[in-house]
């Protein structure tokens, strides 16, 4: 696992509680933190959704996989997927190399864009990690 | 590298060994093959093909194939297999050569009762052997594995919920399962149609009543658990609170995974479980197999008894019969009468042990015991108190040195061990988890206590030795992602001289 | 007592290590209300002579001795001595699941050749490392049926097994707004399909059916896929497979069926082996065990156990299954018997079992039975008795040989076709041609 101090948490991106980022304008994708793909370890497979299906926010749209575990994931926002990066179908472990840029997961079209503001900020996600530790 | 353990089972003879199909010749067999001494007849060419191209190998290919490939593994008999939760004790080799006899391994499992009168007494037998060992009413051997086990306490228990609503019980559509459970718990409770409510550990490493006592809600169709639990600890307040769960209209399925803890000192009828699964490839000594195949019969309460799956066998002055007539049943669970070749194995077991069985339960929580002691000051013990028949340690003292649990695991291997169960149970972050078995004598376990005193040794002093094992094996640690990442499942079977 | 090795000083010793007085101390954490107060109501313990000689004594009544000519989902078959020798070798029978695969790889390379060599039997893409018998593959079957398509009618053929319809039942019953729907005998013993509409989940049918009958399944098939649902096809005689067409190649998208035919002894139903395979696109929705390909840090070829993240251990609550324990030994026997047979012998055996039981019709032809249809059949068939056939069965049993199985006792669960005097008889290459004539001489002795 990385020592916090290396963790890449970059702060043009909202954060949430359990470790989903999402950008802050459109297109607004939605992808899981450096914190996250490190501690899940080698993806082998992402569940995606199918395009046009409606989330509330907090809502589960798909699962990574590990060798060992599967975890869902919840969306920050509420809205319609618009896109999905099937990049993902034959190279999960994209989301490990990259999670901010070719590791994306889906594109939402927010249903409400007051949401993004219940979110954390880079500095406030890095803080909750820290008191996790 | 010093080797200051030589076992068997590892350094020796590693011999290389193709796919079975890369061997062999076409029209080579390895068995007396039947001719035909009357008219050939053949069938309609439209529904013809071709069989399966499987390879031809002779007699001694075959022989050398699967002898090859046996060294590469590691059995009971091979060494220690201090596996938790699974209790891989001694295979008896009696009960193998019992369940081989013609007389059963020739059976017909629908010849008509006349025909069958020592097979039925066996199955008959046995299940009240079970149900006695631990204080229940009835038994059912139809149960195919323990997991099967589960499903059949579990449809039972929704039967009689089922039952119980015609004359105006609420529906229930909810289990509680404490968070020490085995993932088949929380599976099985979905596959008989339950939404799992999670029970979250006490601090002393038990379930609580009055956390039960919260959650257990009019939806709410009983309580499956596992005694003792997952951390080796008996639950001491469970007969409490079975007692609650049944005055709030449920039931309760106990996980009989680890009754080889408490044979002889536990009675499950007295503490008001109502039905029991029991793990005969652990507890009663069948092989594991690699895998299977176990047995998992289910013994029950009064209350159950009518829906136990059906057939049974039932006793009719000194005759054995068919009983087939059960409206309550849950029906059948198995193509036949389950896996009667265990049961066999089993049965002889319990003849061979008799009384001795509760001191093979004393043993097997003096042995664990043994080894918490022993170890508990180079591993870090994260409940430290009496253990019944498994002992959970973490790799808390090692992770300074960057040595994870996995780690220890896989230099075990090295030192001529099967590695303990890790990474269960999930409420201890990186577990350990120790079941040595009544089978082990003391000078074993004392070396395996030096074994893992010394993989505590060398996490201090040479961590890159564990980080590296095991170096003596067949194959080193594996690539599992690239496994699951593109998974190749099936060989690429190309057999010489197929049409 | 022989496996527990404690001495009286090894106890007293480790007693004092762990500061307990006595053994019985071991479990004073367990409360008074929980403990057990009587000894065990349990047969003396028996030395090993005189647990061989009472074991003994129930096998000689244990029916393994009867001539058997009814298969009805197990069948004998010959074992070469050879499988059960090699199968007993302790690092494969007590060896645990292959969790660890650097001191597995033994089980894991035998699994994964099992897992080819039944895929090529089956004709799917992969097979998973086994399920408990027949009729579980045949449940897990439908319940993966359901999970694919998101549907939640279950079609079965009313001429599978009875058994392995009775387990389905039982595993769908506590499943929320499920519908299984039985099909009917059309009058040729194979399934009437024109009763086949909805939206059905998985048409699921049994190729030899349990009247011995070979279905076609390319129609049934045909008539899933029109309401798109999927064909799960099955079978309990493998052997069949030599002859016909691969479930596969009839366009099955689950392959199900019971292996016990091929190295396992009948005994007495159990343990047996089920066979569970699909199409590659369905890997994510099969439950059960399944052994890969991988390499080592060293880039050694290997096999590891993957995708288990369908499975109990991971997913918990939401897994496909509850399968934990399956049938690895049974799957390894069966392999061992597969590269003995070869395909070559396989093929050659399958042709015997249809001969001999061709054979065995013709003979009943000769002694007033009648053929139920003409509809193509394999090493099982039914034949309407003659009159006073049901005195003549009663007479041979007090022979020890059981002619046939009366299918009116199995009425309830095979509707729709006229089982007053209908029988089911099956022959194998383990019956000779002698043993044959010997059968049909007594049948027609008479009652």
């Amino acid at each position: 696992m990385k020592e916090l101090k290396d963790l890449n948490i970059p702060d043009d991106i909202k954060y949430a509680e359990d470790h989903e980022w999402v950008s802050t304008e459109a297109p607004f994708r939605i992808g899981v933190s450096d914190f996250a793909q490190d501690a899940l370890g080698d993806l082998t497979y992402v569940e995606l959704p199918t395009v046009g299906m409606e989330l509330a926010k907090g809502e589960e749209f798909g699962t990574l996989e590990s060798t060992k575990s599967v975890s869902p994931l919840y969306s920050p926002l509420s809205g319609q997927v618009t896109a999905v990066n099937s990049l993902l179908e034959d190279e999960p472990g994209l989301v490990n190399s990259d999670p901010y840029g070719e590791g994306w997961i889906i594109e939402i079209a927010p249903g409400n864009l007051s949401e993004l503001d219940e979110l954390l900020d880079a500095a406030g996600y890095l803080e909750k990690l820290e008191q996790e530790e | 590298m010093t080797r200051k353990f030589t076992p068997a089972g590892t350094g020796g003879l590693v011999l290389e060994e193709k796919l079975l199909w890369e061997k062999g010749r076409k029209g080579r067999s390895a068995m007396s093959l039947v001719k035909s001494e009357v008219p050939v007849t053949a069938l309609p060419e439209e529904i013809c093909g071709n069989g399966p191209d499987w390879p031809d190998l002779s007699e001694q290919e075959v022989a050398r194939h699967y002898t090859r490939l046996s060294t590469w593994n590691f059995g009971v008999d091979t060494g220690m297999y201090p596996l938790g939760s699974c209790t891989m004790k001694y295979n008896p080799k009696i009960n193998e050569a019992m369940a081989a006899l013609p007389g059963f391994a020739k059976a017909h499992p629908l010849l008509p009762a006349e025909a069958c009168q020592g097979s039925m007494r066996l199955i008959y037998e046995l299940e009240r052997f079970l149900a006695e060992i631990v204080g229940l009413k009835a038994a059912s051997l139809q149960p195919a594995a323990g997991a099967h086990g589960e499903l059949c306490g579990m449809l039972m228990i929704a039967a009689w919920h089922r039952n119980n609503e015609k004359s105006g019980a609420p529906r229930k559509t909810k289990v509680l399962i404490p968070d020490t459970a085995h993932g088949t718990n929380p599976a099985t409770a979905t596959m008989s149609g339950f939404t799992e409510v999670k029970v979250p550990l006490g601090p002393k490493g038990y379930i609580e009543l009055a956390q039960i006592e919260r959650l257990m809600q009019d939806d709410v169709a009983g309580l499956m658990v596992t005694n003792p639990n997952t951390l080796g600890l008996f639950e001491q307040e469970l007969a409490d609170i079975i007692a609650m769960v049944h005055e709030r209209g449920g039931l309760v399925y106990a996980d009989g995974a680890n009754l080889n803890a408490v044979m002889g000192y536990v009675d499950l009828g007295r503490m008001g479980v109502d039905v029991v699964h029991y793990n005969l490839h652990k507890t009663m000594s069948t092989p594991h197999g690699g895998g299977g195949p176990g047995a998992g019969p289910v013994a029950v309460s009064a209350t159950l008894e009518p829906f136990l799956p059906g057939p049974r066998v039932i006793k009719n002055g000194d005759r054995y019969e068919w009983q087939t007539d059960l409206p309550l049943s849950i029906g059948r669970l198995h193509s036949f009468h389950g896996q009667f070749g265990v049961a066999v194995k089993a049965y002889s077991y319990i003849l061979s042990m008799g009384q001795d069985l509760k001191k093979a339960s004393a043993l097997a929580v003096l042995n664990a015991n043994y080894i918490k002691e022993k170890l508990k000051g180079a591993f870090d013990l994260p409940f430290d108190q009496p253990c019944m028949h498994e002992c959970v340690f973490t790799d808390a003292k090692q992770r300074a040195n960057k040595v994870s649990t996995l780690d220890i695991a896989k230099r075990l291997i090295d030192l001529g061990y099967h590695p303990p169960t890790v990474y269960f149970p999930l409420v201890v972050n990186s577990a350990i988890m120790v079941e040595p078995t009544e089978t082990e004598s003391k000078e074993d376990l004392d070396a395996f206590i030096a074994a893992m005193l010394e993989v505590a040794r060398e996490a201090e002093e040479t961590p890159e030795t564990l980080h590296a094992a095991p170096t003596l094996t067949k194959v080193r640690r594996m690539d599992e992602t690239t496994a699951a990442r593109k998974p190749v499942l099936t060989g690429d079977m190309k057999v010489e001289g197929k049409q | 007592m022989r496996y527990l090795p404690h001495t009286q000083a090894d106890i007293a010793e480790m007693l004092a290590a762990v500061g307990a007085e006595s053994l019985d101390a071991l479990f004073e954490q367990i409360p008074e209300n929980s403990r057990r107060t009587r000894a065990f109501d349990l047969p003396e313990a028996m030395s090993e002579w005189e647990l061989a000689e009472h074991l003994q004594a129930l096998a000689n009544a244990g029916g393994g001795d009867w001539q058997v000519f009814v298969h009805a989902g197990s069948q004998p078959h010959h074992i070469p001595v050879l499988v059960p020798y090699l199968a007993s070798r302790s690092e494969f029978l007590t060896s645990y699941t292959p969790y660890q695969p650097e001191i597995s790889q033994g089980t894991l390379q035998a699994i994964f050749e099992f897992q080819t060599l039944i895929s090529r039997l089956v004709g799917m893409d992969i097979t998973n490392a086994s399920m408990y018998d027949g009729s579980t593959a045949m449940a897990e079957a439908a319940l993966m049926a359901m999970r694919i398509t998101k549907r939640r009618v279950v079609a079965v053929s009313g001429l599978v097994h009875p058994h392995w319809r009775e387990v389905l039942a039982t595993y769908l019953a506590p499943l929320a707004d499920v519908e299984l729907v039985t099909l009917p005998a059309g009058p040729d013993g194979r399934t009437d399909l024109s009763g086949l509409d909805g939206e059905p989940a998985v048409l699921i049918m049994q190729s030899p059916n349990f009247l011995g009958v070979i279905e076609d399944l390319r129609a049934a098939g045909v008539a899933v896929k029109a309401l798109g649902g999927l064909l799960a096809a099955g079978f309990s005689e493998p052997f069949a497979l030599g002859l016909i067409k691969s479930p596969g190649e009839q366009g099955a998208d689950i392959v199900f069926g019971d292996a016990q035919s091929l190295g396992l002894a009948q005994e007495f139903g159990g343990p047996s082996l089920g066979l569970l395979s699909c199409k590659t696109e369905y890997v994510r929705q099969i439950p059960g065990r399944l052994v890969g390909r991988a390499k080592d840090i060293d880039g050694k070829e290997g096999f590891v156990l993957t995708l288990a993240t369908r499975e109990q251990h991971i997913r918990r609550s939401r897994a496909v299954s509850n399968i934990c324990s399956n049938a690895g030994h049974c799957a390894l026997t069966c392999a061992m018997f597969m590269a003995a047979i070869g395909g070559s012998g396989f093929r050659q055996t399958a042709q015997v079992n249809l001969d001999l039981a061709a054979y065995l019709r013709s003979g009943l032809e000769k002694l007033g039975f009648r053929p139920f249809s003409a509809a193509p059949v394999f090493n099982e068939f039914v034949m309407y008795a003659p009159d006073n056939y049901g005195a003549v069965y009663e007479r041979l049993k007090s022979l020890k040989i059981l002619a046939g199985l009366p299918l009116k006792l199995w009425a309830e669960a095979l509707p729709g076709i006229s089982l007053e005097r209908a029988w089911l008889f099956g022959v194998t290459e383990t019956s000779s041609k002698t043993q044959i004539d010997a059968l049909l001489h007594e049948i027609g002795k008479g009652a």
